[in-house]
């Protein structure tokens, strides 16, 4: 009966004739898709610009910042400030060989840069070439700096895409000589980072040069400890706290003093920022489900006002010789054909929108690059047509075993 | 044709039943054109609606065409109603949104018969009915009498042993009544055994028996001799 070349050319006859009732059910079905899916994807939207804010470095890495003790301790009076020097730098490394993959130097400065007549004052980060990994640093042209830099002590600088544009207009500024701090810096690299335009405006040289020129001192001002992103963020708590205790023994800082070396794990924040991501997906999974109860309820609604409206028709079929299948069958593959072609409907038009929408709403609601997966939109469909069906099936038998007699009352 | 014996029907009530059909025997050969009188409450058209397979019977035995109907499920029934039956009712009951020759085709899309069959056999009886220039009409633009013919039309299309008509007049005026009667009357000189339930006197006279019903029993049973 369903794969019936007659009984769809009957079916279509019925379609076509009763064009408020198709348009009915089908419009519920496409708005019922429309809506989930748009929802949905300005939810997953949401999720996008909230994922992107917290991508800006990378999520593995303790800071160390040295600061100064308040607790008196063998023999050292309080207030004495903590240095890290190169020499603790490789302590640190040879101590957590095994846990960690790089500890990288930052060491950031704040002077006037100059090229040509324009000049500006910009943040200059000295640092390690593993500072690339920590700050998720992306090179648009040239290179980052390398081991080179740092043996050798080159005055080599990469600077941020503002800065370029900044100091260099149009020109291309890979191998042109920059003038700050008293020196001149060869450019090797430009680099965009996706923490945004303040990002964009600084600059990176070897540390070691910057120590050599300020009168070739041996001091690290922050180390940034990138270990295995598959760590935990229970073993990342346990890696901080033996850090934590190893700097504070090694620089002789009380075991109490909250100060004295400041330890800051960004694995927290992304526990935090995981924890939030999940409520919002548990919101946005509500919604969803929401949107598809209610599409759920609109079709079951139209599917028994169909057949009611039908019960005559049903009745006089069934005298005139159609068996209780076809009745149901006809009524099935009316409204699975509906529910089909609306459906898709619905779910194409959504999806232009939300390929429409973008980042248009990034700026004023948050969202971002609003989708939803293939699979999510294609079940949602499936659920659609089959309560759609559900809703057509139960009221279809029940009028299928009315006696005609009783169905040709019915006004 | 037809051949029933010592049938019984009642309907629950409340507590007791009410017993409509008490012992009815009747037997009607084939091309006769019978009236089914009474007034309401008599039994006719429960009556009707047992022949017609419509509704079950409680006891007794009911033959159609030799073969043997009881306790039928609404599948079996429906196949015997489209092979045996042709119904005409008070209302029409035509379908509202197909044409007078979709309308008349539909019994024989439940027997299976093509598509471009179906069409030619529903313009042979639309012409038979008068009605050949109306196929394409839909029938909220037939007069009632034209509706009717339509209704007889889709009836007769699947070649029925016996066709039921239940006041097929009774929404008529006695003009159009009568046309529609001396339709039923010139099918059934072609052969066809019809049964006509109606409380016209006018309209059971044009018969060629009367069985008038009363309380569940059969009262009379006139066969008229022309």
């Amino acid at each position: 009966m369903i794969f019936n070349k007659d009984s769809w050319k009957e079916i279509f006859d019925t379609i076509k004739k009763n064009k408020l009732r198709t348009f009915l059910s089908g419009f519920t079905v496409a708005i019922g898709i429309l809506i989930f899916i748009i929802l949905f994807g300005l939810g997953n939207g949401l999720q996008n610009s909230f994922g992107k804010f917290f991508t800006d470095d990378k999520v593995n890495t303790i800071r160390l910042y040295p600061s100064s003790t308040t607790i008196p301790y063998r023999g050292y009076e309080s207030n004495r400030r903590i240095k890290f020097t190169n020499s603790d730098l490789i302590d640190f490394k040879e101590k957590f060989n095994e846990k960690i993959e790089d500890i990288v130097v930052r060491n950031s400065r704040y002077f006037q840069i100059k090229y040509k007549e324009r000049a500006n004052n910009y943040s200059v980060r000295a640092v390690s070439p593993g500072h690339q990994e920590a700050e998720l640093t992306i090179i648009m042209k040239g290179r980052y700096l390398n081991e080179g830099d740092i043996t050798n002590r080159k005055k080599h600088v990469v600077i941020g895409r503002l800065v370029a544009d900044d100091l260099f207009k149009n020109e291309d500024p890979i191998g042109k000589y920059i003038f700050g701090s008293g020196h001149s810096w060869k450019v090797v690299g430009v680099f965009q980072d996706e923490g945004g335009d303040r990002e964009e405006r600084n600059l990176y040289v070897p540390y070691s040069t910057m120590q050599k020129i300020q009168k070739n001192n041996d001091e690290i001002n922050q180390m940034i400890v990138i270990y295995d992103k598959n760590m935990s963020y229970d073993q990342s708590l346990l890696l901080e706290k033996e850090l934590e205790s190893y700097i504070k023994e090694k620089k002789f800082i009380s075991p109490d003093d909250n100060r004295g070396v400041y330890i800051s794990n960004t694995g927290e924040e992304q526990e935090n920022s995981r924890q939030f991501a999940s409520v919002l997906s548990i919101i946005i999974s509500f919604i969803g489900i929401g949107t598809l109860v209610a599409g759920v309820i609109g079709i079951s609604n139209i599917m028994v006002f169909v057949v009611k409206e039908r019960t005559k028709e049903i009745g006089i079929r069934k005298a005139i010789g159609a068996t209780p299948n076809s009745i149901i069958a006809m009524v099935l593959q009316e409204s699975i054909f509906i529910t089909m072609i609306s459906g898709y409907l619905g779910l194409i038009v959504a999806l232009i929108i939300l390929n429409a929408i973008g980042d248009n709403l990034m700026a004023k609601y948050f969202i971002s690059n609003p989708y939803i997966e293939t699979s999510n939109a294609v079940w949602a469909t499936i659920i659609l047509i089959f309560f759609g069906a559900l809703a057509g099936y139960l009221p279809a038998r029940k009028a299928a075993k009315i006696k005609p007699i009783i169905a040709l009352r019915d006004k | 044709m037809i051949e029933i014996k010592e049938l019984n029907k009642s309907y629950p009530i409340g507590n007791g039943s009410l017993h409509v059909l008490k012992g009815i025997d009747l037997k009607i050969d084939e091309g006769e054109l019978v009236a089914i009188m009474g007034s309401s409450g008599s039994g006719k058209s429960t009556l009707l609606n047992i022949i017609g397979m419509l509704d079950n019977y409680d006891s007794g035995s009911y033959k159609l065409d030799n073969v043997p109907i009881k306790n039928l499920d609404e599948t079996k029934a429906a196949k015997y109603r489209n092979k045996f039956l042709g119904f005409v009712f008070q209302s029409f009951n035509l379908i509202n949104y197909k044409t007078a020759l979709e309308n008349i085709a539909l019994p024989l899309y439940y027997q299976g018969v093509s598509r471009l069959e179906r069409r030619k056999t529903a313009l042979e009886y639309l012409g038979k009915v008068g009605l050949a220039d109306w196929a394409e009409h839909l029938p909220s633009e037939l007069s009632g009498g034209q509706k009717q013919r339509i209704a007889i039309a889709r009836a007769l299309a699947s070649q029925p042993k016996v066709l039921l008509a239940d006041e097929p007049t009774g929404a008529l005026d006695s003009t159009t009544s009568e046309e529609v009667m001396d339709l039923i009357k010139q099918i059934n000189k072609e052969g066809k055994t019809i049964l006509v339930v109606t409380h016209e006197h006018d309209i059971a006279n044009m018969c060629k028996r009367i069985i008038t019903l009363k309380d569940g029993i059969i009262m009379t049973d006139v066969k008229k001799n022309k």
